[in-house]
């Protein structure tokens, strides 16, 4: 279609600021490709999503494998040890691998129960109303007020030590402290799909209502569903690390937190051991920053309005008062 | 009017709620304070001591949990929080101590990255595409990083590397030149603002991405209204249309905040632990390591008041600047 009109043809060619933003074939590749940045934070984050999985089998050495059992000193990189050594002679790459899997499986446990807690809470609360919805937004607004990380110090420290190391427990209990903000945001967006037509339609021919919260309106919920769970995801990351930095859990495989609270007891920073501390450090910034691209970049596809000039629409300027908006994309925007 | 009645009604139930948990933690929690001080304890105590500890606890077997529970109530709201074990001084006095540090860190550190956030988040909005808005997808690594990575970071940097800032705690006790002299005098002073300058700037970094993010996407929604149409149409100044569209963007940017204070709370107080900086942060540290249940109680429950002291200013300033939440009310 396109091939027939040379000028068209030229314009597609040339990524010229002329080229109209709604032009049927431009919109149609747009509508497939998500943004960049939903691509490199979903690289960033399979990437170390690969690593929990197959880290710990591809490590070079054991966790409790030593160097040498004399030298009290951590070893600089080497050919053959890529990141060193510890201050005890453990292979630091091979713990970074190893510890991978505990840090990301309990932050994506953390936000798969969070996410499941504030879909019930928040969908109830907007959807059922009345008093059931007073009590769970007091209750998640409570949860929000509340020091989350502060009171998980307190509850896990005395915890007897096998529950410290069970996985379940530890992310059963980051959760808890998390599903508030998720909560809020979902009730929040069911009030307004309440009203809709297609839910009266839905409540006026008789169906369930339990049939109507999961059919009708948790799909459409699903964007914000999303953001939040990666929310959490960055949240209960970054708790866990925290927990295990403070020393208050320590897992027996050690998690990326267990090695940087290893070199911060061992002053490894007023040392210059870096090969100790950067690397997880490094890695937990990371799978944050590849998380919160992904995050962005469901935003935009939430609401397209705010998607960069620079990222999304070659070229194309805004002009005050008229917001270029793709219309495919606007047209998922109103049916949503 | 009835909207601020509801609202501070709300602060005094989660307030309760609050006092409450921090009456049941260390009771749920196996074994109890007591327990936890003696094995800690060194040197001999007295029979006297014992009951007089036993006491303070409220771990007299004589009273039952709901005694406990109204003398609890009664102390806490009388402003005794216990005396703490570690530390051998009542809670309070060890809060006196540490607050101004936190509330001088936390406080500054929040202000300038409101500021600071709400004005590059307006520019960017502004000028959709333009060079300031390159800095959201830079703002939200800072966004995604926990406080106290970044810290670390930053102290890498900064600290160990460069040697441009000290390492660690919240001023120098003597150096080679210098004796410093607690208290308002020069060199003590200028040591203070040193040793804050990381701290501070962990927390600006990290908070002021969702200032940023946040500022720029009311704003571009904003900017379609009609109001700011008609400001141009008027031809007011570039700016003072922009002024128009960010008074109004500004509001639903306030009141997400009031969601996330308490996670810069929480942050803020983990980049004290990592800058071993003398505050609230890493006395709670320390009291959690030498199970001293009353300081930790005493830490959380100023923590929790003081989140809801901030999200009940927040919802004042947005009553106040918001007409349209007076009338709804």
């Amino acid at each position: 279609m396109t091939s027939l009109d040379p000028a068209l043809a030229a314009a597609a060619a040339d990524p010229a600021p002329q080229l109209e933003p709604a032009a049927p074939r431009h919109s149609r590749t747009r509508r497939h490709r998500p943004p960049a940045k939903v691509l490199v934070g979903g690289a960033i984050t399979l990437f170390f999503v690969l690593m929990a999985l197959f880290g710990p089998l591809l490590a070079p050495h054991s966790a409790s494998w030593v160097a040498n059992t004399t030298n009290g000193t951590p070893q600089a990189p080497t050919g053959s040890l890529w990141l060193g050594t510890d201050n005890m002679q453990h292979d630091l790459f091979s713990l970074l691998l190893i510890g991978s899997r505990s840090t990301l499986l309990i932050a994506f446990l953390a936000g798969a129960i969070a996410t499941v807690l504030s879909v019930a809470v928040g969908v109830t609360a907007g959807y059922v109303g009345g008093v059931a919805d007073e009590i769970l937004s007091a209750l998640s607004n409570i949860f929000l007020a509340l020091p989350g990380l502060l009171i998980l110090m307190v509850i896990i420290s005395p915890l007897p030590v096998p529950d410290k190391g069970n996985s379940f427990v530890i992310g059963l209990v980051v959760a808890i402290t998390s599903w508030a903000y998720g909560a809020r945001a979902l009730r929040a967006q069911t009030l307004a799909l309440r009203g809709q037509d297609y839910v009266v339609s839905a409540r006026v021919i008789g169906e369930r209502r339990i049939r109507i919260i999961l059919f009708e309106i948790v799909p459409n919920l699903l964007p914000i569903v999303a953001a939040s769970f990666i929310f959490t995801v960055i949240y209960g990351l970054g708790v866990y690390v925290a927990l295990c930095y403070l020393g208050v859990v320590s897992p027996s495989s050690g998690s990326w937190g267990t090695m940087l609270q290893g070199a911060q007891s061992n002053s490894a920073i007023g040392n210059g051991w870096w090969w100790w501390y950067l690397p997880p450090a490094l890695a937990v910034a990371l799978v944050g920053l590849g998380l919160a691209l992904l995050n962005f970049g469901i935003d935009e596809i939430i609401n397209p309005r705010i998607r960069s000039a620079r990222t999304g629409r070659g070229g194309v300027k805004f002009q005050l008062g008229l917001t270029p908006v793709v219309r495919a994309a606007a047209r998922e925007g109103d049916a949503r | 009017m009835s909207l601020l009645i509801r609202r501070i009604g709300f602060y005094v139930l989660a307030a309760y709620a609050a006092i409450t948990l921090n009456f049941f933690i260390p009771r749920l929690l196996p074994g109890n304070a007591l327990d936890a001080v003696l094995t800690t304890m060194r040197g001999e105590i007295t029979p006297q001591e014992l009951a007089g500890m036993a006491a303070q606890y409220g771990i007299d077997s004589k009273q039952s949990l709901l005694a406990q529970y109204f003398t609890y109530i009664g102390h806490t709201l009388s402003g005794n929080f216990g005396f703490s074990t570690s530390k051998q001084v009542p809670v309070s006095t060890v809060l006196g101590g540490e607050l101004p540090w936190t509330v001088g860190l936390i406080g500054t550190a929040t202000v300038l990255a409101f500021l600071l956030g709400t004005l590059i988040g307006v520019i960017a909005g502004w000028k959709r595409g333009g060079l300031i808005d390159a800095v959201v997808p830079v703002s939200a690594f800072f966004q995604a990083v926990p406080y106290f990575i970044l810290g670390l970071l930053l102290l890498i940097i900064f600290g160990a590397d460069l040697h441009w800032f000290p390492i660690g705690g919240g001023y120098d006790a003597t150096s080679r030149t210098v004796t410093y002299v607690q208290g308002w005098n020069w060199p003590y002073m200028s040591s203070v603002l040193q040793h804050a300058v990381l701290p501070a700037a962990t927390v600006v970094l990290a908070s002021i991405a969702g200032w940023i993010v946040g500022m720029r996407n009311m704003m571009i929604t904003t900017m379609d209204e009609d109001y700011v149409l008609v400001a141009c149409a008027k031809g007011l100044p570039r700016w003072r249309a922009m002024a128009i569209a960010a008074r109004n963007a500004i509001l639903p940017t306030i009141s997400n905040f009031t969601l996330s204070i308490s996670l810069v709370v929480t942050g803020a107080i983990l980049v004290e632990v990592v800058f071993n900086y003398p505050g609230v942060g890493l006395e709670m540290f320390n009291a959690v390591q030498s199970t001293d249940y009353p300081l930790i109680q005493g830490i959380l429950l100023v923590v929790t008041l003081a989140v809801l002291i901030a999200n009940l200013l927040a919802d004042f300033a947005y009553i106040v600047l918001d007409p349209r939440s007076r009338r709804e009310a």
